[in-house]
């Protein structure tokens, strides 16, 4: 057990739990919360693999922007605590069968490779070989994904836009 | 014995159930959206594990893509459902019947 073993072990154990409190929380500022410790997770086990720049931007994309925005909407729709009935057995059914099959068929897989037990590799890749190989070889996408983002911007801003012939209450 | 990568798959795949079983039987729109988040965790998650098993950028590469999407479809998510909410004043999709 070397401690690259323990520190992989250590951080699925955090994922795992703290994305477990959060999809059972009822209160949904708590589970915004713990997803944010998942996500942290996330990013210490993308450092763990080598992946630094995407360590660093989970923390500040995800962990920072996105759930921070959650919080905020949260906070603004004043969602009073609802008396939501966690897991009501009509849609807890379809869930259950589903997460069973894929499990199932997930493990049959794992177990017919042989190869998934091959010890991966210990390396790293910083941040300036990965922006060479970003800006390089998928430069197209890069300006695809801006395209999508600024429509993105354009679309939310019109969604959140009040109509014109409708008065403010 | 060293970390393999079925180990990460197995993780990645619990992490896409949590945020599955979360999309389907949470029954308000913010918490359906945040399992969809989950479930891109789980995706970023092996394909940064299959990036080190191949040793090959495009697995990183791609993670940054899920990223960018995660908060393009945030953001106008989001963007919706406090537009239904102004519309409704309910956050439960089973409260949307007006077609009905």
């Amino acid at each position: 057990m070397t401690l690259f073993n323990l520190l992989f072990f250590a951080i699925a154990a955090l994922i795992v739990a703290s994305t477990v409190l959060a999809v059972t929380r009822r209160n949904l500022v708590h589970a915004v919360i713990y997803l944010i410790f998942g996500f942290f997770g996330s990013a210490f086990l993308f450092y763990l693999f080598g992946a630094t720049f995407l360590a660093a931007l989970m923390v500040i994309v995800y962990a920072g922007a996105i759930m921070i925005l959650f919080l905020f909407i949260i906070m603004m729709l004043r969602v009073e605590a609802p008396e939501e009935r966690l897991f009501p057995p009509r849609q807890l059914l379809p869930a259950v069968l589903f997460a069973t099959a894929y499990v199932v068929v997930g493990a049959l897989l794992l177990l017919q490779d042989a190869t998934a037990v091959v010890p991966l590799p210990e390396v790293r890749t910083g941040p300036a070989a990965f922006g060479r190989y970003i800006f390089t070889q998928s430069w197209l996408a890069v300006e695809i994904a801006s395209l999508l983002l600024l429509v993105a911007m354009v679309g939310a801003l019109l969604v959140g836009k009040r109509p014109a012939g409708e008065s403010e209450e | 014995m060293g970390i393999a990568f079925g180990h990460v798959l197995a993780l990645a795949g619990i992490v896409v159930v949590l945020g599955m079983v979360c999309a389907v039987t949470r029954r308000n729109l913010i918490m359906i959206l945040l399992g969809v988040e989950v479930m891109l965790n789980g995706a970023a998650i092996a394909f940064t594990g299959a990036a080190l098993r191949w040793q090959q950028l495009e697995g990183q590469a791609f993670v940054l893509f899920i990223i960018a999407i995660a908060a393009a479809e945030v953001s106008l998510g989001l963007a919706l459902i406090v537009y239904l909410y102004h519309r409704t004043g309910s956050l439960d999709p089973q409260d949307y019947q007006v077609l009905k």
